[in-house]
């Protein structure tokens, strides 16, 4: 037999990187360092058309001046990119496809732009890759998606180009990663050029140009909840969680999702947690950003140990002061990598909760609206069973002993189930439908030509609902017959809950599927105000002892 | 926005009147609504006139009053409502104060 090896060159992309940072070696002023006045000049130098390229935008932190100097590069120059980028939240991120710099995307979340990139979707100028989790999209940084262009952000650098995240590290990481490691090129917007960091997060031969920005990198305090604009519904329904579920199965590693209904059970914990007798059995590991309505139940004694995927404005000097709890390097700053903190939420937590804007007869649910393209984020990375997970804990042992399909798919072999839990008020506000026959996600999927609709979270992964009129516990339903009419009967007056059959319900009730918050042995003149252990935010702060600092639209004292 | 009113009348099977004359609990704030009892003679019967600028739930409101006239047993009181975008929940908890409060004993 015969052995063809192919004759080519092995190191081109390597020579297409040297050839334009020589070409644009003349933007260098020292070190490192290139002046913002030629932030245009170097962008229209180190990158061609067709490029994949990544504009730092996070979940938080954004290379807000990288995003804007982008799109002033001349079309004829730079045209055809394929954006790959976590988030989308800057009107620029967008802008770049009206202009014609870029034709491609490849995303995770788009809060804001969500309706423009339906809208250019339609117009065809833009083409959709895909809509990823956030580890999905780091997973193909490092397959087929690998950025030849990176431009990051970054609190401080010094001149040979280490950079310091720190408090706001987020992506930087895996995408610096990915983009060095196969050839690429590292652009860094820095809010400081420094003698000396305070420490090295990116090491400065992974970078090749810093430039300092005119203003620090816009950053959106993104989960913080105003004690005050809590509900007694939400109360309501947070002293269902955390009876029926969390103390049920002893959840001691969980996630929350944002929201006030999460936010509603971080500040029951020292109250009616504590007279549960559940401290010490619940909530002891979180994967969560710094929340300040944790504080109360950091206090209180109630957490163990924090891993942040992001930072929280306000919250720096607090969790400096509580290196104990939040993951702080030896300069004294938390580290927050997306990646590590979404690895943890995917395999290590024994519980996902959070909210929802529809969850259809199936137990499908989703963010998704007809005319907004806007991902999920990390949710679905945590709002899932990890099959690849093989270590047990007692919650997620419960979960899996209860499942009622188990011997129809598993055979003798013993296994665990993640607490996969939607927490949603049967109607929202405007009296929106938190329950409906068929999910916008179908809509959505046909106006954007998707291949797949935009589900959040597979019912099959789900394993339980809490709405105000009950909890219903999907995993012990035997059939999809069952399911069906579990999530019926706590759907209270939506179209799916009128459909309900009320004998079916009864039954489901005395089998321990559904559980009302009489079955739980909850009083609903109880869910109120007086339960909360903060109020509204300068109680956040005396109970942080001064050290949270909140931004300015939440100082309202 | 313009509102709307709607009136329904219900009948439990047992009911029992408040104790005081009236009753006023809540305010017409954003998700919220204010509610008024007055205990008036019906024969044994509700009646209740909601004030909202939400249209098209009609049998909603029919459904979450009738729920609450039911679970209390309630009878012989005219209820009002002014209501400003509140949910299910909200109203039903909202009633259930009104209710214990207009249910209370004098203080002896």
């Amino acid at each position: 037999m015969e052995f063809k090896s192919t004759r080519r060159e092995w190191n081109t992309l390597q020579k297409d990187t040297l050839a334009r940072k020589s070409a644009a070696d003349q933007y260098v002023k020292e070190g490192k360092i290139v002046d913002a006045k030629d932030t245009v000049a170097l962008l229209e130098t180190v990158i061609k058309p067709y490029d994949k390229v990544n504009i730092e935008g996070n979940n938080q932190k954004q290379a807000d001046f990288l995003a804007k100097k982008l799109c002033e590069v001349d079309p004829s120059k730079v045209h055809d990119l394929h954006m790959v980028q976590s988030v989308l939240t800057l009107p620029e991120h967008l802008d770049v496809f009206e202009k014609g710099i870029a034709k491609k995307l490849d995303m995770s979340f788009s809060g804001p732009q969500a309706g423009r990139i339906a809208q250019f979707l339609k117009e065809g100028k833009l083409e959709l890759g895909a809509i990823h989790t956030y580890l999905e999209l780091y997973g193909r940084y490092f397959v087929d998606l690998t950025p030849k262009v990176a431009l990051v952000a970054a609190t401080m650098a010094d001149r040979d180009g280490n950079l310091f995240t720190g408090f706001s590290t987020e992506d930087t990481p895996v995408i610096v990663e990915a983009t060095k490691f196969r050839q690429g090129i590292v652009v860094a917007q820095v809010n400081q050029i420094v003698d000396k960091l305070p420490r090295v997060d990116i090491p400065g031969d992974w970078v090749d140009y810093v430039i300092e920005s005119p203003k620090p990198f816009y950053i959106e305090p993104l989960f913080t909840r105003d004690p005050a604009l809590i509900t007694d519904a939400q109360i309501l329904k947070a002293m269902m969680a955390i009876k029926g579920i969390y103390g049920e199965y002893g959840v001691e590693r969980l996630n929350h999702g944002i929201g006030f209904d999460t936010a509603a059970i971080e500040l029951l914990l020292p109250t009616y947690g504590e007279e549960l007798g559940l401290k010490g059995k619940i909530c002891k590991h979180f994967i969560l950003n710094p929340h300040p309505t944790l504080i109360p139940a950091i206090e209180s004694g109630w957490v163990e140990s924090v891993h942040s995927f992001g930072g929280e404005l306000g919250m720096e000097a607090y969790v400096a002061a509580r290196s104990d709890v939040f993951f702080v390097g030896p300069d004294g700053s938390m580290r927050s990598n997306r990646a590590f903190s979404q690895t943890a939420g995917h395999y290590a937590i024994d519980m996902f909760i959070g909210g929802t804007l529809q969850i259809d007869p199936y137990g499908n649910s989703s963010t998704a609206t007809a005319s907004r393209v806007a991902g999920f984020g990390g949710a679905p990375n945590m709002g899932c069973d990890a099959k690849g997970r093989r270590h047990s804990t007692a919650a997620w042992l419960k979960v899996g002993d209860e499942y009622a399909l188990k011997d129809q798919l598993y055979g003798p072999v013993r296994r665990g189930k993640r607490l996969v839990v939607q927490i949603a008020e049967t109607f929202r506000e405007k009296l929106a439908p938190g329950f409906v026959e068929e999910l916008d996600a179908f809509a959505l999927a046909k106006n954007a030509k998707l291949p797949i609709e935009p589900v959040m979270l597979y019912g099959d992964d789900l394993t339980h609902i809490i709405t105000e009129e009950g909890i219903a516990y999907l995993h012990k339903c035997g059939s999809m017959e069952e399911r069906t009419a579990a999530i019926r009967g706590i759907a209270g007056f939506t179209e799916v809950g009128m459909k309900a059959d009320p004998k079916e319900t009864k039954r489901l009730r005395t089998a321990g599927i559904i559980k009302t918050p009489e079955d739980l042995g909850i009083a609903i003149g109880r869910a109120n105000r007086s339960m909360l252990a903060a109020k509204n935010v300068h109680e956040l702060v005396e109970w942080s002892h001064g050290l949270y600092n909140p931004p300015a639209k939440f100082r309202n004292w | 926005m313009a509102l709307q009113t709607l009136n329904f009348e219900f009948q439990a099977e047992t009911p029992e009147t408040m104790t005081k004359e009236w009753s006023h609990l809540g305010v017409t704030g954003s998700g919220d609504l204010e509610v008024l009892m007055e205990k008036k003679n019906l024969g044994g019967k509700v009646q209740a006139k909601v004030v909202t600028p939400v249209k098209g739930f009609d049998e909603v409101w029919r459904r979450m009053l009738g729920k609450f006239v039911n679970d209390c047993q309630v009878g012989d009181v005219s209820i009002e409502i002014n209501d400003d975008n509140a949910t299910p929940i909200v109203v039903y908890m909202r009633l259930r104060q009104a209710w214990a409060e207009a249910s209370e004993k004098e203080a002896e």
